[in-house]
């Protein structure tokens, strides 16, 4: 049984379709990642399923138990925003427990304690507990916050980019936390961001939306070599898939309906000019550290990929280009299978 | 265009020291990005270039003259917030054109001021548009539009970014440094972001706890950090350490980990019995089945084109970039490969980097 189910549920605000006939269902113990930039429609969803929200259409089903007729109070959810809330006048301790001290739960002291020394072990906060929250640094208070909701035992979490708001060092430490403690714990989380890096670490599955349409579903191994569009491929991948009209590559070298030929990084080999395939010449090599991107211009079109380093390029450099695995779309941008046309690339 | 000059700069305040003596000078024409995590002092910084603060000690000249005392508005320089505020009731040229306004410039004047720079930006086919409907990237732009009409000698940005999207972030950083060049300004950026600095600056300064760390090009930061710190706050996974207890000589060119003989840069410095780190970057370790250096893969993350792999020695955690196509098994042994001339070697107690071979050399071809 799924913990949360989601039935072809529609929402609008005034004439914008904010979430459009999206089905999705989470696993129990399951981390699903919705990914997608800022107006996709992610947080409209997380915010559906706990109740903020009323669907104008479709169901929502906890534990398979439909709840869209449910206040957030009935729903068994915990949220976690993207702004810390905690309150400032409470030690750590008193902010962790106020969950489970709400008059609805009637919880026993020791029961509360046990529990919040738990998850403070868990999100390495124990020595903090004393501490009143404003003395805290952020990455703290952020843990604070997810421990908030870790104490209480929903069936699901839905966590709206909580991470954002933090350092990019501090974000990459958080992430590899919640993951772990995801694992312990054996949590379901759903869990919205843009930033594909916290998708592909994280996610057991995710879900790619844009404009309120839910694109692709899939773990991040089968979204990221099997993407079935132009514009998921696009979503994941540094640098960034490249894509190209396909008239680039010959009218024979592709299937006859492909307008598009992507080519991700790996996919693309460098060689002098002697080796037979298309023709580059090396526009600029951009030095970020742990990766030199080259810029190439083929015909008048772009291509980054990454810099070999025992292969000096230097800009002006005419090479020739063999593509390995190229993914095919169409004029829609529908990806369209090479499997019926193999050995042309 | 200005050149910026900070000479021992220093703010206090009450008893917290949040920057505590800062040189460096940006150059004409520049990029200088101010990399930190919060609270290094790096915003203190910037909001004393424009002279929102007074520093407590030291002084800051621009072009050669001392402003350090100089109230904001007679230093000529521009300051972008983090999170932009447009006037909603105006459409996109009276936003852009209300600086010009403010100091009562000629209406022909602030017009063709305007279109100059909306042409600069891009969205001159945008000017008679509402603020109100426009998209993020071009609210951003408009923004920017009226930080640079009145073209200042410098501009000063606080994690202008800070509040977008990842992905039109790395578009932005883009337009931004474009826009730099294009105009010919000086710019001094502030931000926590690693990425953006890399891709963005001449010039990088990484500030801890008040104090600039290293400043240098992102490329000598990132392959001959000057401390522990530097390393372990650029990189993304940062630079792993496996600790070692050593005496060193003038001349070394290995060091012992777990018994095993590891290669590196010439070492020129001798050093006494002490605690040492050595440093490699994920993309200088590989597998090497017959490597006498062992270790055991604690975790694999997937992350497309690469995966990191973190493998558990005696000594330390490492973290290898692999191609994805490569099979790893957790709890797998495998033996370790270090690329010899990108190792580091940090005092453990200090964390300041020794003097190699590989700090001495020229940048990398």
């Amino acid at each position: 049984m799924a913990e949360v189910a989601l039935l072809e549920v529609s929402k609008s605000y005034g004439t914008v379709e904010a979430v459009r006939d999206l089905s999705l269902s989470i696993a129990h113990g399951e981390f699903v990642v919705l990914l997608g930039p800022t107006g996709a429609g992610k947080t409209t969803t997380l915010r559906l399923i706990a109740g903020l929200e009323r669907p104008d259409r479709g169901n929502v089903l906890i534990q398979g138990r439909v709840v869209t007729d449910e206040v957030p109070a009935e729903r068994d959810v915990a949220f976690v925003f993207q702004q810390y809330s905690l309150y400032p006048h409470l030690t750590v301790y008193d902010n962790l427990a106020f969950p489970l001290r709400s008059p609805a739960r009637r919880m026993n002291e020791n029961v509360v304690r046990r529990r919040v020394q738990q998850v403070a072990e868990l999100l390495h906060i124990e020595h903090k507990l004393g501490n009143r929250a404003t003395a805290l640094s952020g990455g703290e208070m952020q843990r604070v916050a997810i421990g908030r909701a870790l104490v209480r035992e929903p069936a699901v979490y839905l966590m709206d980019e909580p991470l954002s708001s933090l350092d990019a060092k501090l974000r990459a430490e958080l992430r590899l936390e919640l993951k772990r403690i995801q694992r312990e714990l054996g949590t379901t989380i759903l869990y919205v961001t843009h930033d594909q890096i916290e998708a592909m670490t994280m996610a057991d599955r995710i879900g790619v939306m844009s404009e309120g349409v839910l694109i692709q579903l899939g773990t991040p191994r089968e979204i990221y070599e099997r993407p079935n569009s132009a514009y998921v491929a696009s979503r994941l991948g540094t640098p960034a898939i490249n894509l190209i009209p396909a008239e680039l590559l010959g009218a024979d070298a592709v299937p006859p309906q492909v307008r598009t030929v992507g080519l991700r990084t790996e996919h693309i080999r460098i060689s002098s000019v002697d080796r037979p395939g298309p023709l580059a010449r090396v526009h600029w090599v951009e030095h970020l550290g742990d990766q030199n991107h080259v810029h190439l211009k083929l015909d008048t079109h772009s291509l980054v990929t990454l810099a070999d380093p025992v292969q000096p390029l230097k800009a002006g450099d005419q090479v020739s280009l063999e593509f390995t695995e190229p993914l095919y779309f169409d004029q829609a941008g529908n990806r369209v299978a090479a499997d019926a046309f193999r050995g042309h690339a | 265009m200005a050149e910026i000059k900070l000479e021992s700069v220093a703010k206090t305040f009450g008893t917290f020291a949040a920057v505590k003596g800062v040189t460096f000078t940006v150059d004409h024409g520049s990029f200088f990005v101010i990399l930190g995590p919060s609270g290094c002092g790096k915003t203190t910084t910037l909001r004393m270039i424009a002279g929102l603060e007074l520093p407590t000690a030291g002084r800051i000249l621009l072009d050669g003259k001392d402003v350090t005392a100089r109230r904001a508005s007679a230093r000529d320089i521009a300051f972008v917030f983090q999170l932009f505020a447009l006037y909603p009731h105006m459409n996109v040229r009276q936003n852009i054109g209300f600086p010009l306004r403010c100091q009562n410039y000629a209406r022909a004047e602030i017009r063709q001021s305007v279109e100059e720079t909306a042409r600069l930006l891009r969205i001159d086919h945008l000017l008679e548009r509402r603020v109100g409907g426009l998209s993020g990237g071009d609210r951003q732009r408009v923004a920017l539009g009226r930080a640079i009409v009145r073209r200042p000698k410098a501009f000063l940005m606080d994690e202008p970014l800070g509040a977008l999207d990842s992905e039109f972030r790395r578009l932005m950083c883009g337009e931004l440094r474009e826009l730099h060049d294009r105009i010919d300004a000086t710019t001094v950026y502030i931000t926590h972001d690693q990425l953006e600095a890399m891709a963005m600056a001449d010039r990088i300064a990484i500030m801890n706890q008040g104090r600039v760390e290293q400043i240098g090009t992102p490329q000598e930061i990132y392959d001959r950090p000057s401390s522990m710190f530097v390393a372990d706050f650029i990189g993304a996974p940062p630079m792993s350490f496996i600790g070692v207890q050593a005496a060193l000589q003038r001349g070394d060119r290995s060091i012992r980990i777990d018994g095993v003989a590891i290669e590196m840069p010439e070492v020129f410095e001798d050093r006494a019995e002490g605690k040492f780190a050595l440093g490699v970057r994920p993309e200088n370790v590989s597998f090497a089945d017959a490597s006498p250096l062992r270790g055991r893969v604690i975790g694999a993350e997937y992350l497309g084109t690469t995966q990191i792999v973190t493998v558990i020695t005696a000594s330390g955690q490492l973290k290898a970039r692999l191609p994805s196509g490569k099979t790893v098994r957790i709890d797998e042994s495998v033996g370790l490969a270090l690329r010899p001339d990108r190792l580091s070697l940090f005092d453990a107690m200090s964390g300041r980097a020794l003097p190699s071979a590989l700090y001495a050399g020229g940048s990398r071809g």
